[in-house]
């Protein structure tokens, strides 16, 4: 079975759902990460491992959605709710620019009390002030509240928010797309079509996005066999995904915690990403998340397919409320990454390569 | 099977035939890139002997004294006697640290400047008196040495002594790298070599008691001398034939620091594997959770490792250097370590006896 998958892929031929089950479930794992590394040489030939200097800074954690596997978020008249001033976000993003973030990811609770030119105010004076920092902001459900609340459609959304300067995506609130799925862990948030719906307009109206996964959690394969033809069918009409990143769920302080104690270990996360790599055939880039799999982990993910180390994540407060952290500076990513075999490289948002290292 | 370095090709048609490997062939385990290569050979070996089983034991971590003529430049555990941090237990305080629960002891210590052999003795004695179902694993051979060294007690004495006291088998510990260089380099000039941890491990299978190997890489050491290292007691295991356990340590950056950084994850992958594909007559290959880290130890899974140790409730020697992981994971933690390989945890004695074998939970990973 996988000398056939092998061939498939090499010859540039698609996988399909019950190849990918195979993989998920049976596959060998040792074997499924050295075709996920033939299929990244095969894109990728150079040994060259990506990194972003970023940050991912919050403007509110008020949020009406309830989601029960966030700990992060605090409903409306909470004593721990705030929503930050669009100044006191814009010294959030001096902080990131001057310790050299070349992206600031932003994003918040779903707070409706917030109007449309809060956002676009936000991305229009980051592109003034700082025109080094791309502005990766609000993701999907974000934009449906902004939607909502100022009486526009999705797309005339978008329209502003591309007028005011934003050309990317975050492309978090994906969890896992499954309608069974996202009824069970955010009943209040919309089934697949919500986050899928969003990223088709956004990269037809020419924004670029990156897709998530949060998996093991209520998910079963067939789940994640979802998710993942859903992502690979919308990038087949405008390849606006630059990369798939997915990570663990963390189950500390959420409502979820009761059933899920423990986050899925390492062995699954190396197979989840090997397989993304095989599977999501047109996704140029797969990214190893050091910040959520732990740093060993992202070392070995990136003999499994991955070619993209995630960020410096200056700032970080969703994990953190789940009593999960983890740091690490430009220098650490350089040595972990080169002490794996690869070549470290400094890149954009949007994957351009600014400096080798 | 289909290699990225395409020099591994001979090595697995040896592996695939059970023939035993050179030691161009280590040296060349131990130069590839193709790490997953290597993974998928040692895998091989691994599931040919054991299947998806793994092993662990739940045991103690006792070290009766860190007081320790020696200076080795790897240590963090050794204090001098008198230094701010140095301990001395009585046999009573062990008895006190082991519970009933425990399968195994694990006892490993300094060498002590004063205490007889006839203190190590009683430690046995008295621990085996009052916990008859604990089964009790002592002294590296480089203690062993130690007491030949400094009160004239011949290891073949020591070790049917303390046999008769209630000791059922010895830990691997004290081998460090066979290598005068690194000996002297190192200071460890002053323990056992590779001869004499050898000569008595040799005499310890003569006498019944199984024991364990390990080697101490990630520091200073050449790829030829871990090469040479593994031959070694691949050859000693072919003349008595009493190992059971191969734990390859790799070298904490911590309290001491003679390289900038520990082995990374993939090197220590690669050590696993080229351990199980060079020690062809070695039993079992353990994959040690405390300093590889839980997540390395569950990918070594894959990677030809069939043990993950122990609950180690308390792991002194290890921690004080630097190991960040907790010491003394429980049952439960060490089962998710295994079932998150998809593999089948089996919980043994010092021996190996099966006193359970879990069940697979969940989906495999």
């Amino acid at each position: 079975m996988i000398e056939q998958i092998r061939e498939k892929v090499l010859a540039g031929k698609r996988l399909d759902r019950a190849e990918g089950r195979w993989l998920l479930t049976d596959a060998p794992l040792l074997e499924v990460g050295v075709v996920a590394a033939e299929a990244r040489y095969a894109r990728h030939p150079e040994k060259v491992v990506t990194f972003v200097i970023d940050s991912n800074p919050n403007y509110t954690n008020v949020c009406i959605t309830d989601c029960q596997f966030c700990a992060f978020y605090r409903k409306p008249g909470d004593p721990e709710a705030y929503t930050l001033t669009v100044d006191e976000v814009l010294a959030k993003i001096e902080f990131a620019a001057s310790r050299g973030a070349t992206t600031v990811l932003l994003q918040g609770g779903h707070n409706p009390a917030l109007p449309l030119d809060y956002y676009t105010t936000l991305v229009s004076e980051t592109r003034r002030r700082f025109p080094q920092v791309t502005p990766h902001f609000f993701t999907a459900s974000e934009i449906r509240t902004v939607a909502e609340v100022s009486h526009l459609t999705v797309s005339e959304v978008l329209d502003r928010l591309y007028e005011a300067g934003q050309r990317t995506l975050p492309g978090g609130g994906a969890e896992v797309l499954s309608a069974k799925v996202r009824r069970r862990i955010e009943p209040k948030k919309g089934g697949p079509e919500t986050w899928l719906d969003v990223h088709r307009q956004a990269h037809r109206r020419g924004f670029k996005s990156t897709a998530t996964m949060m998996y093991g959690h209520v998910e079963d394969t067939e789940d994640l066999l979802d998710h993942l033809d859903s992502i690979r069918e919308l990038q087949d009409l405008f390849g606006g995904f630059t990369a798939f990143v997915p990570w663990s769920f963390k189950p500390n302080n959420t409502l979820l915690e009761k059933w899920i104690k423990h986050a899925k270990g390492p062995n699954m996360y190396l197979r989840m990403l090997a397989v993304s790599r095989l599977y999501l055939d047109n996704f140029p880039h797969i990214q190893a998340s050091w910040f959520s799999e732990g740093k060993r982990t992202g070392q070995i993910a990136l003999h499994f397919g991955a070619d993209d180390w995630g960020g410096t994540l200056l700032e970080e407060n969703v994990h953190k409320a789940a009593a999960f952290v983890n740091t690490i500076g430009v220098d650490e990513i350089v040595t972990l990454i080169r002490e794996a075999g690869f070549t470290p490289a400094q890149r954009t948002t949007e994957y351009e390569i600014l400096k080798r290292y | 099977m289909r290699f990225a370095d395409e020099r591994l090709i001979p090595i697995w048609e040896k592996v695939q035939h059970q023939q035993r490997l050179t030691r161009d062939d280590g040296l060349l385990l131990f130069d590839t890139s193709d790490v997953l290569g290597l993974g998928r050979m040692a895998d091989h070996v691994k599931s040919g002997r054991e299947g998806d089983r793994v092993y662990f034991v739940l045991n103690r971590y006792i070290s009766p004294t860190n007081v320790c003529v020696l200076s080795c430049s790897f240590c963090g555990f050794a204090r001098k006697k008198g230094e701010a941090g140095a301990f001395e237990y009585s046999v009573e305080d062990i008895i006190g640290m082991v519970s009933d629960e425990v399968r195994e002891v694990h006892i490993v210590g300094g060498h002590h400047p004063d205490w007889p052999f006839e203190y190590y003795e009683r430690v046995i004695a008295g621990l085996h008196a009052a916990r008859p179902g604990v089964q009790i694993k002592a002294f590296t051979a480089a203690e062993i040495d130690y007491f030949w060294r400094r009160w004239k007690v011949e290891p073949r004495e020591a070790l049917t002594r303390l046999k008769a006291a209630g000791l059922q088998t010895m830990p691997g510990g004290g081998a460090e790298i066979f290598s005068s260089r690194l000996a002297k380099e190192l200071r460890y000039a002053g323990k056992a070599d590779g001869d004499r941890w050898c000569e008595i491990h040799g005499i310890a299978h003569s006498l019944g008691i199984r024991t364990n190997a390990t080697m101490l890489y990630g520091h200073v050491e050449t790829a030829a001398e871990r090469v040479d290292h593994l031959l070694r007691l691949r050859a000693q295991q072919d003349a008595s034939g009493g190992f059971l356990t191969f734990i390859a340590l790799p070298y904490q950056v911590g309290a001491t620091s003679l390289v900038p950084r520990s082995a990374p994850p993939a090197e220590n992958l690669r050590t696993i594997a080229a351990a199980r594909l060079l020690l062809d007559n070695f039993p079992h290959i353990e994959a040690y959770w405390v300093l590889l880290g839980e997540e390395t130890a569950s990918i070594a899974l894959h990677f030809g490792a069939d043990d993950v140790n122990g609950t180690l409730e308390d792991e002194r020697v290890q921690h004080m250097a630097g190991a960040q992981t907790p010491a003394g994971l429980a049952r439960a933690q060490l089962l998710r370590i295994i079932r998150d390989a998809g593999k089948i945890p089996v919980e043994r004695d010092a021996l190996y006896n099966v006193l359970r074998v879990w069940e697979r939970e969940g989906a495999a990973a």
